[in-house]
């Protein structure tokens, strides 16, 4: 059933491509400066294609099936935002070119800051970070930045509900801020007075992601964002879930200065397995001067004859650049196809329809499974992976749920709820498959009490069996090998 | 356009199951003087039409397959991509999967990027390589992360040659920023020595940062640097250029201790600068205080060879704030890229094209030392990039290079005051001849004028 490795089926002397011989004369090269070998393997064209295609169908993936993974908004990719990204009058583009030749590619980018600032209500955009994460980082830079430049050095901790995503207290004590976490109330918000007891002139400012992780809008997020204001803080939010708020509300209505977007969540560029995502950052007029440089701006306006130079402008008092040139342009390109085609109604849509999916699947199964706060929730739920009179957990359902051919909902986060399952449908299942879906969870949770075996040893029907995660981390095979280099490691 | 497939019919069921009249019911808890903003975009596209509105902004590009012949490299190099690499990042079972945390059915991307693990060990000369980085500005900066941690922060300065990308030290400087590090050696007059910037490293040293091929093309072996570093207990970074490695000496065989890198020659596309791939690769006994995803073989309850992501206790979703880096996301589907590309190659074609760059850029750079007005800038041996010093301002040589359909070279004027006049020269396995011996007759008509 396995694959062999790349380098298992390498075979001296075979190639999987070739190139032309060279049409200047050869040069003479500078032989002590050469590698002696180069291990890499040799294949014909063929293999290489068979040995990825064999690969590919041991995935999972949105194209195949249903992926209701908790805070990664896993919707249908749309096809053209492939072949749109894919056009060579971008990809063949270099990013140092000059931008007179390049006025495509930035009026797109111009637009999408524009767009996003829109959907947003921020003034200001940077299409820089390359990831939700890199979003994160930059936003919390600028922060700090704009603290130091009112002389104001004392601000060394960022408050961080308990619910967040880890790379937030990650993004924090990388730039070496302290890190405060702040408790959940009982109905899923922020408490409200341990916010105010951190509150203090040390605070930097408080990461809030709203709708939180376990799906429910904060219901006194005015307030929330009241209280750190008031101490001179700055509220960042973390876009992540922005898939429930797309017309919906515009984050720095409410009062939010700083927030990154997951353009490889909400406007459905592709994960890629892992990557490449893109994680713009909007601020407020007063944060504007810190964003990464550089953005894209009108260099000259235009007119009824001519259209505006688009160029590259660096903000005044700028944090820096976060990643060489001007951020993932291909996922860029995709992400304006999207709202192109959505619209204003349609982007409100897709809210409405996630969110109305999250709270179909919630109904259907909240008297099967304890939800910790059932309550109308937003795109997403959370629920607990129990069940009374058994001893199964969470990942017992979620491998179960692989025998059913569905992806499993994320698990054991956000870390307040013991056993989670978090569920994420999204817009883009229609009610026959979250049936099927509800069913089967339904169905699992019975067989939890008639025959638990059954979901202690699943998968059953996967072409691969639970993992021994403790052999990997033990013996840290990390690399393959050309057969005859595996004695000499 | 949207991609919602409700009926309306379905819709109304399930509002009922609910128990809500409508969709608007579900938004109660969103402060209702903000609810439902009205958002000023575009009238919705259908697909036809937005694939005409792309196309038309695409087309309004010069590009450098049909409109312009590139010499333009500086980080960035147009090399060809084999079209099967392609045709695997199309398989929405890769690019529509999410990072494989459900290793059952997630064995095609970890497989995959286990085997680009093997072949960036391979091609770098190290032992261990991570899942990727955003880039290799950022890789960069993860090497002074990790440097750092694992000096558990004792160690305060960073050397750095000013010959590492600007772009690089850039990123680096802004990722370090008010973590009470210096940077030494970030200046632009200490180009052409090594030894001043082996003069900086101290027993405070946590890492040196180097360039293989340098900024400027060059290849220096390390060797005598990395002993100096190691000789005061700081670890060495080389960023280095993929392509070159399969012609020159490893950086590992030079006794690195992480080797870094922009992976976007191995079969990624320009694309106006990303997604790219940044590359980590490192030593066995540093991988604690890596950063990033890491693939690892096992078996499953089958007995089957299987791979897992391992070691996730460095990962910020287990170690939040104590975590070396918050990466999350990568670049995965183009550590794939890389992964096809670099089995598809092999040793023998990943070394044509090495050869090829070589020997092209040293045709280009011959004639044009021999134009009059241009001279090479450097002797140290090249690869495929080398800096030429002009007889007029870069900018203007470039305009009219343009207009005759030649992207010419990088600015180093830009970044180097030093260097005002001087252009960096790229030349790939995708330039042929008569286009060197364009390149070089406008060259010579510049000076005329």
């Amino acid at each position: 059933m396995t694959e062999p490795t790349i380098y298992e089926l390498s075979s001296p002397g075979r190639a999987g491509v070739t190139f032309p011989d060279p049409d200047v004369p050869r040069a003479k090269l500078p032989d002590s400066l050469l590698r002696a070998d180069l291990p890499l393997p040799e294949l014909a064209e063929v293999d290489v294609l068979r040995h990825y295609v064999n690969l590919s169908k041991y995935n999972y993936n949105v194209d195949g099936g249903f992926y209701p993974l908790g805070s990664c908004t896993m919707k249908y990719n749309p096809k053209i935002n492939e072949d749109t990204a894919r056009l060579p009058g971008f990809t063949f583009t270099h990013p140092l070119q000059p931008i007179e030749t390049v006025q495509g590619n930035l009026a797109l980018m111009y637009t999408l800051q524009e767009w996003l600032k829109e959907i947003s209500g921020f003034t200001a955009m940077t299409l820089q970070p390359a990831a939700g994460a890199h979003g994160e980082l930059t936003g919390v830079l600028i922060m700090r930045a704009y603290h130091k430049d009112r002389g104001d050095a004392k601000r060394v901790k960022m408050l961080i509900p308990d619910s967040a995503h880890g790379t937030n207290p990650a993004s924090s004590g990388m730039i070496g801020l302290d890190v405060v976490q702040i408790p959940s109330d009982a109905r899923g918000n922020v408490d409200l007075a341990a916010l105010k007891a951190a509150c203090d002139e040390t605070v930097v400012g408080l990461m809030l992601t709203n709708p939180n992780t376990l799906g429910l809008f904060d219901e006194h997020v005015e307030e929330v964002v009241k209280i750190v204001h008031e101490c001179g803080g700055l509220v960042y939010g973390d876009g992540a879930n922005l898939n429930a708020l797309l017309g919906i509300l515009r984050p720095a209505d409410v009062g939010i200065d700083v927030m990154h977007f997951n353009l490889h969540k909400t406007f459905s560029t592709p994960h890629g397995g892992g990557g490449p995502g893109s994680g713009p950052v909007g601020v407020t007029e007063k944060l504007a001067e810190f964003l990464p440089s550089p953005i894209v701006g009108i260099l000259e306006e235009g007119n009824d004859d001519m259209p505006p130079l688009f160029g590259f402008i660096t903000q005044k008092k700028t944090i820096g650049r976060v990643k060489s040139f001007h951020g993932h342009f291909g996922v860029i390109v995709r992400a304006y196809t999207y709202i192109a085609m959505h619209g204003a109604d349609g982007l409100r849509q897709v809210a409405e329809y996630a969110v109305l999916n999250a709270n179909y699947l919630r109904t259907r199964l909240n008297k099967t499974y304890r939800l910790p706060f059932d309550r109308i929730c937003m795109h997403e739920f959370v629920a607990e992976g129990k069940v009374e009179g058994s001893d199964i957990r969470a990942l017992d359902i979620a491998k179960r749920l692989m025998d059913y051919d569905f992806h499993p909902p994320t698990n054991y986060f956000p870390l307040i709820v013991h056993e989670a399952l978090m569920i994420e449908p999204t817009e883009t299942e229609n009610k026959v498959t979250l049936d099927a879906f509800a069913d089967a969870l339904i169905k699992i949770a019975e067989e939890a009490k008639t025959q638990p075996e059954l979901l202690h040893e699943a998968p059953h029907k996967t072409p691969f069996g639970r993992m021994d995660e403790v052999k990997a981390a033990r013996e840290l095979v990390l690399c393959c090998w050309l057969p005859e280099d595996y004695e000499k490691k | 356009m949207t991609y919602i497939p409700h009926s309306p019919k379905e819709r109304d069921v399930m509002l009922a199951t609910i128990g809500v009249k409508s969709l608007e019911d579900l938004f109660k808890d969103v402060p209702a003087k903000h609810r439902f903003p009205k958002l000023d975009l575009p009238p919705a596209l259908t697909e036809m039409e937005a694939a005409v509105e792309l196309q038309e902004l695409a087309i309004s590009n010069e590009n450098n397959c049909t409109d312009l012949v590139s010499f333009l490299g500086a980080g960035v190099y147009n090399h060809y991509i084999p079209a099967v690499v392609d045709h695997i990042l199309r398989r929405g079972e890769f690019y529509t999967a999410y990072t494989p945390y459900q290793p059952e059915i997630s064995q095609g991307t970890l497989q995959a990027i286990f085997e680009y693990q093997g072949l960036m060990a391979n091609l770098t000369g190290m032992e261990v390589s991570n899942a990727s980085h955003y880039d290799g500005a950022t890789a960069v900066a993860e090497s002074v992360n990790m440097a750092y941690a694992q000096f558990r922060g004792k160690r305060t300065k960073v050397v750095i040659s000013p010959t590492v990308h600007p772009q690089y030290r850039e990123t680096l400087r802004t990722y370090v920023q008010d973590m009470g590090l210096t940077l030494v050696g970030d200046d632009p007059l200490l180009i052409s020595n090594l030894d001043s910037l082996i003069s900086l490293i101290d027993a405070n040293t946590a890492l040196v940062i180097v360039q293989y091929p340098d900024f400027f093309g060059r290849v220096f072996d390390f060797t005598g640097l990395i002993e100096a570093a190691h000789a005061q207990g700081a670890l060495v970074c080389v960023a280095a250029n993929p392509t070159a490695l399969a012609l020159f000496k490893t950086p590992g065989e030079m006794g690195a201790d992480i080797v870094v890198g922009e992976g976007q020659p191995l079969g990624i596309p320009m694309s106006f600068g990303g997604p790219y791939l940044g590359f980590f690769t490192t030593k066995k006994a540093y991988i604690h205080k890596m950063a990033g995803r890491l693939v690892g073989e096992t078996v499953d309850n089958r007995g089957q060879r299987a791979f897992v992501l391992t070691l996730t206790a460095r990962e910020q979703h287990i170690k939040r704030e104590r975590a070396t880096s918050n990466i999350c996301t990568n670049q995965g589907l183009l550590a794939l890229a890389a992964a096809v590309y670099l089995s598809l190659l092999g040793q023998t074609g990943l070394r044509q094209v090495a050869e090829l760059c070589y020997h092209k850029a040293h045709y280009a750079a011959e004639k044009i030392s021999k134009i009059k007005g241009y001279e090479l800038c450097f002797d140290a041996p090249f690869f495929h990039e080398f800096s030429v010093c002009c007889p007029k301002p870069v900018a203007e040589i470039n305009d009219q290079l343009l207009e005759h359909g030649i992207l010419g070279g990088y600015d180093l004027g830009q970044d180097y005051p030093s260097l005002e006049d001087h252009m960096l020269i790229a030349v790939t396995e995708m330039n042929t001849k008569d286009e060197i011996d364009a390149l070089c007759e406008i060259l010579a008509e510049v000076n005329h004028d």
